[in-house]
């Protein structure tokens, strides 16, 4: 493999910023979001440069390598602290930090009034760095660090306003969830250890072949449980809503555009194992449709307009890890989704949060209405994210979503159709309630607080917002004009011969655009056409009841681990006070209570014990009499 | 400079000149610690530059004759394993003294005693891993506890009386089972080939299988009440909530590991049959005190217990690396060692900085520090981390190294224990949670952050904690040859790749 | 004449001093048991002496002799103390070392 000294850079640069600083303090307050913001830009140049040498080269020789150094290494355990930078990882590190300048662009202004603003961007560039080394290690424990990293980034980050109690409850969730799947990564490292004997992609990819189906697909379910981690995918989803805690832009850049979208890379990226392991792969597909009907569903009763975004986020990924989990012919369309999504979805949270900076932080859409004529720029490249989500052609989203389900429904058979009809569904429920949030937003009466004094923002965050637009609108049809993505990815997915088209593609988008259309004409029936109510009524259905409380998730998780967990927590304190601390007492104890015994013995005076002195001599003589 | 009888002296004549000191002046006793132990520090680091990393045998050996007629010498000398830990134990000692440059105030007894035990102490520390004489080990081992039980009971807080005399019976009673032990091999030397005490000798000696079982108990029980081990392990957060902040690093940090180096050395040395035999059910206590330990670190309302049962559950994972016997289980061990003194040190340094601000040491007293006191908080947060293993710091390449060395063997053992790594996110989080995060606590508004001096002493435990995180090599290259060298003598190969059966 | 006659003698003395030890309440007097013990043993020492043929036993003696003249110093100082400071040498009386 070709070998680079300079991709080190890509990840080195944002992780100096992080440091200088955090480490420098109040000092960097003035220029601190400068700094924070150039290191990602530079790191996107040194990407952009990378894109240009590997465009340069011949397939075969694509991929670069550095290695670093010998990271661990014992007895057969080696692991090199190497990077890896190959068609997949180009896009991701394009994404991250294409979109991640931006989006720090957008954060000097949206942040200029939060005196920690400084703090803000030293975890956004280390967030920047963490994401970049997920998807550059060259080994599943390099990745691992990376994947961590960015959990620790998230935390510090949906915390960023911990001095809110419920925030800072929000953070800690994240962080726990998280690494339940974060143990799933681990386990999939230990059985590939011990069944294969190296933990780097490569090793694994060679020794496939010899290796048995049955640790494969242990490995691969052990993946699947950390990508539903960190992509927030069913069952451990509950997190992502929560998330939103944190500042807008966190959302934007780390809840919908990179970071929970890891698990798709995860899952590309172990493309190898997947495809030697069916009952992972069919695992895969169906927490993708799980997962994608569960986020849509909740979606249509969120009042907040971030938490909306956010359960589109996990449906949206659910279509992603769904392709993901079709095998070779799904990759490419996973990841393409993945690139137009995160356009799409950064452009519209950044959109709310203009909003949100507009609306004195409000986020109950119940609470907005009419910003259309406000917040024109905002409600353009909103409109735009929208009509890309709904897959309108020809915005980003029609190319990627429908190759989805086109996919989806060629699957072959009973799972195909099924597939199929989920992917259609979850489409037509997503234009239902983004339809609802448009609505909401942008038009009607205004249904305000007295205070709020609607204003389009300033340029440093339209900025941002608009370029995003721009590749909602473009995105889709670059990528896939001639296939361009789906060529440029294939040497790196074992072929499969074609697979029976089951509808034409024509036939595919024609449905797709109809279950749009009833989606939006609900919309617009329910919402549009009356008056929208300025808090939540209460007389709905129980379906919506459940739906607001994102299906129960919580009080699920509740119920089954955390009040047990609670009480486990008790009964073992107290069992460790009473039972073993209370055995070692209870030898003190009986030392103390035997010798109070013998203490009457003791009684001071003195001819008493002479007289046992006595006594003891005679006993003793008599002893030795008997004995000698 | 390679005399490890020069590196032991150093401490005791430091801790002469300090009794020199008139009592009146203390910080002329406390300075005098200080340079003490930094130069105690850097002669060590000098000597560790001279180790020969890929010789197995022990180096720096020496040996006088100490009780010539009972075949006691004074001997000593390290190997791999014995030098990373007298390592930690030198660099501790500054970073302890330039911490807790207050914390002797409180005492029954004067501050310059304070620092002659500490540094009486430090001299024991490093004779004790470094012994080769089974005699010897066993003399320095029970006569650290003495300069500990004072540090605990007179310069404690709360009922530190009852904590020290919990702790020094505790480590009495299992030191009385090693001795019967040691006098057993003693007596057993005398019929094979003459009387001696010297280690390398008595691992050579020829017993039955159930000779061998019971005097491994002996020696066992006693380095799993120092270690500790579930269900042994009720003195500890008794110790250390009474303890002061330095006390506690020196005991968590350095003490314990006698009980977790013994067990490498002197339990699978002198009986590697026993090892073998009560492997399955030492693995299962070790993986009881990883969740257990964890579970109630969770439970706990006060700062310094919950960093105590933090400890139980990280000595359990030591353990699980010891007797997993794969290199990467045994490395990962001895380096978690290393890196567990350091984190739990930095836990325990800045925790008691908080205590000693605030004034108490229950969670829920505090709240908000971040924003009030950042460094400290930030100190806090790392030192949390590195205790949860996040990756890039240290404890993770030592925690995954056993977890991976011991999955290759024991799989569901390793499969349970790292559910710990969960549990571990919860301990960590939730007092950082309650003490940093949240609105500011009335009564905490106030409070100052730490001074120059605190930086000073924290910086090099955050650098080591960082640094090794990275790039792990330097120790491990000193540790792989001894941890390959004990898993050859037991007959153990690493499990090669199964392939998973095909 | 037979030398176990002496040896009869001493464990006579030798009892005499412990039952007076036993009974007496009076510092004093017990302290004189006491010396009629030692000497009783003192006796028989000079008694193994003679039966032995060699001077150990004698030279013994002279030691117990030194050691009874200190302990009698020391004893009586005691003693004296005590008597000052509680007007009374009854040994019951004394019996501070209980608590």
């Amino acid at each position: 493999m070709t070998t680079s000294n300079s991709l080190v850079y890509l990840i080195a640069l944002p992780l100096l910023g992080a440091t200088i600083l955090l480490l420098a303090g109040r000092r960097a307050d003035k220029w601190g979001h400068i700094l924070g913001t150039l290191m990602p830009a530079s790191s996107f140049a040194v990407g952009l440069y990378q894109l240009s040498l590997m465009l340069g080269r011949s397939t075969e020789e694509r991929p670069v390598g550095q290695k670093l150094f010998e990271w661990i290494s014992v007895g057969s355990f080696k692991v090199d602290a190497g990077l890896l930078l190959d068609q997949l990882s180009i896009c991701f590190v394009l994404l991250i930090t294409g979109v991640g300048t931006l989006i720090h662009i957008y954060s000097i202004s949206y942040m200029s009034h939060d005196k920690d603003r400084r703090r803000f961007f030293a975890y956004l560039n280390l967030f920047i760095a963490a994401m970049l080394l997920l998807v550059l290690g060259d080994s599943y424990l390099n990745l691992y660090v990376g994947w961590e990293g960015v959990g620790l980034a998230s935390y510090l980050l949906i915390g960023f306003w911990n001095q809110k109690p419920a925030y800072a409850t929000a953070s800690k969730k994240a962080f726990v969830m998280n690494r339940v799947g974060d143990m799933g990564l681990s386990f999939a490292i230990m059985i590939a250890f011990a069944t294969v004997g190296t933990v780097s992609f490569a090793g694994i990819k060679e020794q496939v072949d010899q290796t048995s189906t049955g640790a494969l697909t242990a490995i691969g379910i052990m993946l699947l449980v950390a990508a539903a981690g960190k992509s927030a995918q069913f069952p451990l989803q509950a997190w992502l809503g929560d998330a939103m805690a944190g500042p807008t832009p966190v959302s934007a850049l780390i809840h919908a555009a990179t970071m929970v979208t890891a698990g798709v890379y995860l899952i590309t990226r172990s493309n190898f194992i997947f495809d030697a392991a069916p009952t992972a792969q069919l695992l895969v597909v169906i927490v993708g449709a799980i997962t994608l009907l569960f986020g849509a569903l909740i979606g249509t009763a969120k009042d907040d307009i971030k938490k909306a975004l956010a359960a589109s986020t996990m449906s949206q990924i659910g279509y992603m890890t769904l392709a993901a989990g079709l095998g070779p012919v799904g990759y490419a369309f996973a990841i393409m989704h993945l690139l137009t999504h995160g356009f799409f979805k950064a452009g519209m949270f950044l959109g709310a949060g203009s909003v949100m900076h507009g609306m004195n932080d409000q986020v109950n859409m119940r609470k907005y209405g009419a910003l259309r004529k406000f917040m024109p720029i905002t409600f353009i490249t909103f409109g735009l994210g929208y009509l890309a989500i709904l897959g309108v052609p020809p915005f980003a989203g029609f190319y990627s979503k429908d190759m989805i389900i086109e996919t989806a429904f060629n699957a072959g058979g009973i799972k195909g159709i099924l597939l199929g009809s989920v992917t259609l569904l979850g489409a037509g429920i997503t234009a239902f309630y983004m339809t609802r949030v448009m609505i909401l937003t942008f038009t009607g009466k205004a249904r305000w607080d007295e205070d709020a004094h609607p204003h389009e923002s300033p340029w440093l965050m339209w900025l941002p917002m608009a370029i995003l637009a721009i590749g909602s609108v473009s995105s889709g049809y670059l990528l896939s004009r001639g296939d361009a993505l789906v060529h440029w990815l294939e040497p790196l997915f074992e072929q499969h011969g074609e697979h029976e088209e089951l509808l034409a593609p024509i036939l595919v988008s024609a449905m797709a655009l109809g279950m749009v259309a009833i989606g939006v004409a609900i919309a617009f029936l329910k919402y549009s056409r009356q008056e929208v109510a300025g808090v939540a009524p209460e007389n709905v259905s129980i379906f919506t009841k459940i739906a607001r409380q994102d299906l129960m998730q919580d009080r699920f998780n509740e119920t089954l681990f955390m009040r047990p967990g609670q009480q486990l927590t008790q009964v073992l304190a107290k069992t460790d006070e009473v039972v073993i601390d209370g055995a070692v007492r209870g030898v003190a104890q009986l030392a103390m209570s035997s010798s109070s015994l013998l203490r009457g013995v003791q009684s001071g005076f003195v001819r008493s014990y002479a007289a046992l002195i006595f006594v003891g001599a005679a006993l003793l003589i008599a002893a030795i009499w008997v004995v000698v | 400079m390679n005399s490890l009888t020069l590196l032991m002296l150093l401490p005791i004549f430091g801790s002469i000149a300090v009794a020199a000191t008139p009592k009146t002046k203390e910080v002329l006793s406390k300075q005098v610690a200080l340079a003490t132990t930094v130069i105690v520090a850097i002669a060590t680091i000098a000597m560790a530059m001279n180790f020969q990393r890929d010789n197995v045998d022990l180096q720096f050996v020496e040996k006088y004759s100490w009780i010539p007629t009972f075949g006691i010498n004074f001997a000593v000398g390290v190997d791999g394993l014995a030098l990373v830990l007298i390592l930690m134990s030198t660099i501790l000692a500054p970073i302890v003294v330039l911490s807790g440059w207050n914390e002797a105030h409180g005492g029954r007894w004067s501050v310059k005693t304070f620092y002659i035990l500490i540094l009486v102490l430090e001299a024991m520390m490093i004779g004790v891993f470094a012994a080769t004489d089974v005699f010897l080990f066993y003399v320095i081992f029970e006569a650290m506890l003495i300069p500990v039980y004072f540090l605990i009971g007179e310069y404690g807080t709360g009922e530190r009386s009852v904590a020290a005399v919990k702790f020094l019976i505790y480590s009495l009673f299992g030191g009385l089972l090693m001795l019967a032990s040691i006098i057993a091999l003693y007596v057993m030397s005398g019929a094979q080939g003459g009387h001696t005490f010297d280690l390398q000798v008595l691992s050579q000696l020829e017993m039955s299988s159930t000779t061998q079982n019971f005097l491994f108990l002996g020696f066992f029980i006693a380095f799993a009440i120092k270690a500790p081990l579930w269900p042994l392990h009720t003195w500890l957060p008794d110790a250390a909530a009474s303890a002061t902040p330095g006390t506690s690093v020196l005991l968590l940090g350095v003490l314990d590991k006698v009980g977790t180096f013994g067990m490498i050395r002197y339990c699978l040395t002198l009986f590697p049959e026993a090892s073998k035999t009560f492997t399955p059910v030492i693995m299962v206590l070790a993986v009881i005190s990883i969740v257990y330990g964890a579970i109630l670190a969770i439970g706990q309302k006060d700062l310094k217990r919950l960093i105590a049962f933090t400890s139980i559950s990280h000595f359990g994972f030591i353990t699980m690396g010891i007797f997993a016997m794969t290199s990467q289980g045994h490395s990962g061990a001895t380096l978690y060692m290393f890196n567990h003194g350091f984190s739990t040190a930095a836990l325990f340094i800045v925790g008691g900085w908080m205590i000693a601000r605030r004034g108490s040491s229950t969670i829920a007293d505090f709240g908000g520090l971040q924003r009030v006191t950042p460094v400290m908080a930030w100190s806090f947060f790392l030192a949390g981390m590195s205790s949860l293993a996040l990756p890039g710091l240290s404890s993770f390449v030592s925690e995954f190294l056993v977890l991976v060395g011991t999955f290759t063997r024991y799989p569901v053992h390793a499969v349970i224990a790292t559910f710990g790594i969960v549990l571990a996110a919860l301990y960590i989080l939730i007092p950082v949670q309650k003490a940093l995060h949240g609105p500011t606590t009335p009564g905490n508004e106030a409070l100052s952050d730490l001074n120059l001096r605190e930086k000073i002493a924290i910086a090099p435990v955050m650098a080591i904690i960082i640094a090794l995180g990275f790039y792990p090599a330097p120790l491990l290259n000193v540790i792989n040859p001894a941890s390959a060298h004990v898993i050859a003598q037991m007959g153990f190969t690493d499990p090669a790749p199964t392939n998973g059966d095909k | 004449m037979d030398a176990a006659n002496y040896l009869y003698l001493s464990a006579l003395l030798f009892t005499i001093g412990a039952v007076g030890v036993v009974v007496r309440r009076n510092a004093i007097v017990v302290f004189m048991c006491v010396e009629l013990m030692l000497n009783a043993a003192n006796l028989a020492f000079v008694t193994f002496s003679r039966i032995n043929g060699d001077l150990n036993g004698q030279v013994v003696a002279f030691f117990t002799m030194v050691v009874a003249a200190c302990e009698v110093v020391v004893g009586l100082a005691i003693i004296v103390t005590i008597y000052r400071s509680r007007r009374s040498a009854s040994v019951d009386d004394a019996s501070l070392l209980k608590r």
